[in-house]
């Protein structure tokens, strides 16, 4: 139950666009709190609003950098909520690729209805 | 490169948004997702799984029921809806609910086809009636994807090379 709870914080967090380019802003190394602002047309008070809930879902942590105290990424609990969505990506790719079979198919026919 | 990936994110709070690109018209895909005897030649889930039923009354308020059964042990799973916005060939929004409910509620599903110079960009969202109904979509994909064998992976691509010769 405990792994399942987590996920769901998982996902709610990865599921908001500022916060997943924050994400992607961390996955080039640490940044503070202003540096992470920076790029952002938002207060500082809501970065860290949203920083915090990253932290609570335990994608990013603090350095113990006294005034800085720069975020950095939790690469193993992104690993793991992506890997849940590996598995269900990989079932439609099974699907998809019948389709794509099946267009070919269905493309070669018009073309032969055709007249030259 | 001929198609693209499937790529697939969670959006909001109840939503999974699923991306993918098909080298054909839209009106081709739009037909794959719409005709009964074409639908079933692809939506077949994991390997071992045939689509005996497939009823789709494809216009607004109509309904579809679709059933898929187990090549060897005969497991039934059936599932359906009611077909909500219909519009050829861009747009098909539908709801979905299982028989055996394995996420609760039912989720309300938008296909959207855009075009660009002969390919298809397909975008399915999927939004759920709660945060807790995507998560179980999430987890239950993790359980299936496991039998999505690479051997069946390989039968596909091989099918796949012999029916585009180019």
């Amino acid at each position: 139950m405990q792994a399942t709870r987590r996920l769901d914080v998982i996902f709610a967090a990865l599921a908001d666009p500022t916060r997943r380019a924050i994400i992607a802003r961390l996955a080039s190394g640490e940044a503070s709190v202003n540096e992470l602002a920076e790029p952002f047309a938002m207060s500082q008070p809501a970065i860290s609003k949203h920083l915090k809930v990253l932290e609570r879902a335990g994608l990013i942590s603090r350095g113990r950098e006294a005034q800085r105290r720069p975020r950095r990424l939790e690469a193993k609990r992104l690993e793991e909520a992506d890997k849940w969505l590996e598995r269900y990506r990989e079932l439609w790719e099974g699907n998809y690729r019948r389709l794509d079979a099946l267009l070919d198919t269905l493309k070669n026919q018009e073309k032969e209805r055709k007249p030259r | 490169m001929k198609h693209g990936q499937v790529k697939i994110v969670p959006s909001g709070d109840r939503d999974l948004v699923m991306t993918r690109a098909f080298d054909a018209p839209r009106t081709l895909v739009y037909d794959a997702h719409t005709k009964p005897e074409l639908v079933r030649q692809w939506l077949l889930g994991p390997p071992g799984w045939s689509m005996p039923v497939c009823d789709m009354d494809v216009r607004v308020g109509g309904t579809y029921r679709w059933v898929w059964r187990h090549d060897t042990n005969k497991t039934e799973m059936g599932m359906g809806g009611v077909y909500r916005e219909v519009k050829a060939p861009e747009r098909l929004v539908s709801t979905e609910k299982f028989d055996e409910a394995w996420y609760p509620g039912e989720s309300l599903n938008t296909l959207v086809l855009v075009e660009q110079g002969g390919r298809t960009m397909l975008t399915q969202t999927m939004r759920y009636e709660s945060r807790a109904a995507r998560e179980a979509v999430i987890k239950s994909g993790m359980e299936k994807g496991v039998s999505a064998s690479y051997d069946r992976l390989d039968e596909v691509l091989a099918t796949t090379a012999t029916t585009t010769p180019r």
